[in-house]
């Protein structure tokens, strides 16, 4: 098929019987913030991973809240941590504090000299 | 023989102490790293040995630092120190005159007035006498002291002090139980063989009233058992700093730091933490927002009891007031650091950020703005304004695709994916052919300079301003305004850069002073470390420092940071400037410049 440059997401279903929310849960018991975020997307436009990548915090972040974790953990890791989505964001919303424990979450980061 | 079974406490309780002690250091001092171990073997016979000496005497007995703190304060941890130490050493000296041989029992010294009972005739014995007591009063004088600090702190200069854990207070009992103990033994003595001087004479005298002869041997049985408790306590409490302070001192002499991992040196200082409190008045999630679990003290004692919790490893701003507040000297944010290192996936790599630019040409000179400098425009507007005007080659690395310096990563122990990007960054670096690196942001400065290992010098754009100053490649005319600085934490405590940002503003308008300036500067709240905080807590510790800068009511608050200017330019108190566009704003413009843009590299190619 032609490269047109666009093309069309994959029709998806959620279903919320299977999809685990817990984590949601336990991500806004860390960052209680994450409930404020209306998803604007203003995070994404300013990411200096963008630039490199597809990462895409808003999407990550939609994704965590249906609980639809498949690769999830690997989209994050392409995050720098630099901040700058924090600063943009007009809710307040502590993103940077989001993908660090999600990350911390999805991948069982173990700290290495904490028990 | 001088024999006693009372003296069976304490000559247990002091073989524990030193046993498990002794253990200790050799399996610190085992697990050392490479490095560390290099500098011991290194410095051990030098003269470092001898100022380490000295300095062991200055903090560990007089407490010098904490003399600076407060005096009071300093007088009390000085008369508990070298108190002690000078009743241990006299006591020595005092006993072994008095058998005739250095060899006597151990334990004469310490109960010397019981045994010495029989016999008042011994070298210089009225002199000995006099000043056991006085050093006893001077003990019992900080022993005081220490009472009032516990039930109002603020007579000490501190506002908060530390809130102990139950089984410190039973080792504080002790240490405080210790000394009066020590009078009543040796004032009951003095009632019942008139041994006594000025102190003990005269409380053996008020007690005389008292069966002074049935109370005489329950007291010294008091004293060596509060002895023993003190003792089997130590190694396990806070006064575990006593022993390895000294040893710390030692090896922070040779030359060793605690490095990148946990190591033997990890372990040493967070022994030598004497929960003194002081670090809680310095932290500003103390007194701005009124966290209390989570400072240095907090963070080292759970981490020393192995109950560190991740919430407090973390809510951290990492601006190091602490670290230059504590009188031990303790590294706390290398500590904190190592403390949240996650552990690394081997061959794992993270990035591939292949579309991140080469240079194009060869240039002198690397501007690298920061990803922080991007949401400020206005500083490298005026960064490029400056070279020009020196007329500059440069290159702006991360114009457009750059890649984040991997220090924000580092901070929140993600170190593997952090050298992933430090690689990167610094193969873009050494392949562009510069003669120098100039960033914008505080933050890659102390990455750049301390992370990467580069071969070209790193500046900070307020040296660079500096430098371009000094050499008169640019000029700038002084107006009038009024302009306080804020040291940011990266650049000042982190970076130890005060002077040149201040040398600039001198030539630009005038400087004041503010009370919480250089080693003493404020955090704006904003430090990217703290991945715990929310919004609203940081804008309570921006309002608060904000407040402190703008007490003077200056025209313009200038700062050399990004993230403190974009955190304060919210709080709308005052015009708030970065260096670099108070410089651009004042430059002379002697020459007429045309500035070629080279597709997407803004090269500055010739001045005509």
């Amino acid at each position: 098929m032609k490269n047109w440059g666009f093309k069309i997401s994959q029709p998806r279903t959620i279903d919320f019987d299977t999809a685990d929310l817990k984590e949601f849960n336990k991500l806004i018991e860390k960052v209680p913030s994450s409930k404020r975020c209306l998803m604007c997307g203003a995070c994404s436009a300013t990411c200096s991973a963008s630039n490199h990548t597809d990462f895409n915090f808003r999407k990550c972040h939609l994704m965590y809240r249906r609980g639809q974790f498949e690769g999830l953990a690997d989209e994050l890791d392409k995050c720098m941590l630099c901040g700058k989505c924090k600063l943009v964001c007009p809710r307040g919303v502590n993103t940077r504090a989001i993908i660090y424990n999600m990350r911390i979450f999805l991948n069982d980061m173990n700290y290495k000299n904490i028990d | 023989m001088n024999f006693h079974p009372f003296i069976i406490p304490f000559s247990a309780g002091a073989l524990f102490l030193f046993a498990v002690v002794i253990y200790r250091f050799i399996f610190w001092f085992r697990s050392l790293d490479r490095k560390q171990m290099y500098f011991v073997k290194k410095n051990i016979i030098s003269f470092k040995t001898v100022s380490a000496v000295w300095e062991i005497f200055r903090e560990a007995l007089l407490h010098r630092n904490i003399y600076k703190k407060n005096p009071l304060l300093g007088y009390m941890h000085m008369s508990l120190a070298f108190g002690w130490f000078l009743l241990i050493v006299v006591g020595k000296t005092e006993s072994s005159f008095y058998a005739g041989t250095f060899f006597e029992e151990p334990w004469l010294a310490i109960f010397f007035k019981y045994f010495a009972k029989a016999q008042h005739e011994y070298f210089m014995a009225a002199q000995f006498s006099f000043i056991m007591d006085l050093l006893l009063l001077i003990v019992l004088s900080g022993v005081a002291l220490a009472l009032i600090k516990r039930l109002r702190s603020k007579v000490l200069g501190m506002k908060k002090s530390t809130k102990h854990s139950q089984f410190d207070r039973i080792a504080l009992a002790s240490l405080w139980w210790i000394f009066p103990l020590r009078l009543l033994a040796e004032s009951t003595t003095a009632a019942v063989a008139g041994n006594g001087d000025f102190l003990t004479g005269t409380v053996g005298n008020l007690l005389s009233g008292l069966p002074v002869e049935a109370l005489e041997l329950p007291m010294w049985w008091a004293y060596s058992l509060m002895l023993c408790a003190f003792f089997v306590s130590l190694p396990f409490s806070r006064y575990m700093h006593i022993p390895t302070e000294i040893v710390l001192i030692l090896l922070r002499k040779w030359g060793a730091t605690a490095g990148e991992q946990y190591s033997g040196m990890t372990d040493l200082q967070i022994n030598a933490c004497s929960r003194c409190g002081i670090c809680i008045d310095a932290c500003q999630l103390n007194f701005a927002v009124n966290i209390n679990n989570v400072q240095s003290v907090y963070f080292i004692r759970d981490t020393r009891y192995k109950k560190l919790t991740d919430e407090v490893a973390n809510n951290c701003l990492m601006c190091g007031r602490c670290v230059d507040a504590c009188p031990v000297g303790l590294e706390l944010t290398v500590i904190r650091q190592q403390l949240r290192n996650k552990a690394e996936v081997p061959g794992k790599h993270y990035f591939d950020y292949s579309k991140a630019e080469d240079s194009e040409k060869r240039t002198d000179v690397i501007y690298f703005a920061g990803c922080m400098s991007h949401l400020t425009p206005s500083i490298i507007i005026a960064m490029k304004k400056i070279f020009r005007q020196a007329n500059e080659k440069f290159w702006f690395m991360d114009e457009d695709k750059g890649l984040c310096c991997g220090r924000p990563m580092r901070q929140q122990g993600f170190v593997q994916q952090s050298k992933d990007l430090i690689s990167k960054n610094m193969r873009l670096i050494s392949s562009s052919g510069a003669k120098l690196l100039v960033t914008s942001c505080p933050i890659c400065y102390k990455s750049f300079t301390e992370e990467y290992v580069l071969d070209i010098p790193v500046m900070h754009h307020s040296e660079y301003i500096k430098m371009l100053l000094d050499k008169k490649r640019i000029s700038v005319y002084k107006s009038d305004i009024n302009m306080v600085f804020h040291d940011p934490c990266e650049l000042g405590r982190g970076s130890g850069i005060y002077e040149q940002p201040r040398d600039v503003l001198k030539q630009l308008g005038n400087l004041n002073s503010c009370n919480t300036e250089r080693e003493n500067a404020l955090c704006c709240g904003g430090s990217l470390s703290n991945a715990v905080i929310e919004l609203d807590t940081q804008i309570k510790i921006r309002n608060q420092a904000l407040e402190v800068l703008t007490e003077s009511k200056p025209d313009v608050l200038a700062t050399a940071c990004p993230l403190c200017k974009k955190s304060f330019v919210h709080g709308n108190k005052a015009k708030v400037m970065d260096i670099a566009e108070i410089v651009a704003e004042s430059l002379n413009l002697q020459t007429e410049i045309n500035i070629k843009i080279t597709n997407k590299n803004s090269l500055v190619t010739e001045t005509i």
